[in-house]
């Protein structure tokens, strides 16, 4: 058994232009939520909807579905992305997450506070879409790869 | 003020909370509880929260219904029919007199965009009025999550770390 591969033309067509579509959008909501609705949590949870409807369509055994398994090794990547930028305020003399004290040159206080929003929201991004991810894999093995191993 | 767009809404979460208690068929329930969120989303657009309606509609109307589909595929037939006792009867008398109690005391909360409520005169105003000359960021929410309040959303991205190597743990079972 290689995965629930979805038979229908329309579904399959539909869900290959939807994918990438909802990606570039979580990449907007990710990099412009700083300036609208939106960031880093909803970003990763979008990313992860469009992986998740990628994979219950065209099953683990796709190439996306391969992608997606791939994706599971970043588990925890974010959270040390998130502690590693608040470490930075520590380095620099401050508290930790205390962005504008982050030993970066070329910036001032608040653009070091800026850069410290989006390098978090990114991490948090990748944490909330590999848990998602992840939750999926670990709640529809049988379903998704047959009960075989990895 | 109208309430030409509240109240359709309100009837609608009402009707779609209530059928998703009282469906037998357990699909049938969390398709409701699908449609629930997707209402819950737009009371949350209607009240300016755009932020939050976002995260209602991907998590509650896309992400949840998805696992809680997966979950029930995983379990036997006989376990998504389930057969309904009827309340006990303390209950049936309790919990309408609780909710009475909820309306009346609702009647004490803060009109919506009361500028003198407790929420509005504590540290908000500090927020709304600092953010962009400190952070360089116009979305004051995003501010406050990442950066006045980054380490209640360091705690959270943990909580939802934690889910997920909780869900693997749990549920993968290596046959090695």
């Amino acid at each position: 058994m290689t995965g629930t591969a979805f038979g229908s033309p329309i579904v399959r067509r539909t869900a290959s232009l939807l994918v990438p579509l909802v990606q570039l959008f979580a990449l907007y909501v990710l990099f412009f939520g700083q300036y609208g609705p939106g960031g880093g949590f909803v970003a990763g949870v979008l990313f992860a909807a469009s992986i998740v409807l990628g994979l219950l369509v065209f099953g683990t055994a796709s190439p996306m579905g391969v992608r997606a398994r791939r994706l599971l090794s970043a588990d925890g990547g974010g959270l040390a992305l998130f502690v590693a930028v608040g470490g930075l305020g520590l380095i620099g003399g401050g508290e930790f997450l205390n962005y504008s004290e982050m030993p970066v040159p070329g910036l001032e206080g608040a653009s070091r506070r800026y850069a410290g929003i989006l390098a978090t929201q990114l991490g948090v991004a990748m944490d909330v879409a590999v848990a998602a991810v992840s939750i999926v894999f670990s709640l529809s093995r049988e379903l998704l790869d047959g009960g075989s191993d990895d | 003020m109208t309430y030409s767009f509240e109240l359709p809404l309100l009837v609608l979460l009402l009707l779609t909370a209530g059928g998703a208690i009282l469906v037998k068929d357990l699909i049938s329930a969390v398709l409701l509880l699908g449609v629930y969120s997707f209402f819950l989303s737009l009371v949350w657009a209607w009240l300016g929260a755009a932020d939050v309606a976002f995260v209602e509609a991907v998590v509650g109307a896309g992400l949840a219904t998805v696992f809680f589909l997966l979950t029930l595929f995983r379990t036997a037939p006989e376990d998504t029919h389930i057969r309904r006792h009827p309340p006990p009867i303390p209950a049936v008398v309790a919990l309408p007199l609780l909710g009475l109690l909820l309306l009346y005391a609702a009647n004490d909360l803060p009109a919506f965009g009361d500028l003198a409520s407790p929420a509005s005169t504590h540290v908000s105003p500090r927020y709304l009025e600092h953010s962009i000359a400190e952070t360089r960021t116009p979305n004051v929410v995003t501010a406050v999550l990442m950066d006045y309040r980054a380490l209640d959303t360091l705690v959270e991205t943990v909580v939802v770390f934690t889910s997920g190597i909780a869900c693997w743990l749990l549920l993968r079972r290596d046959p090695r």
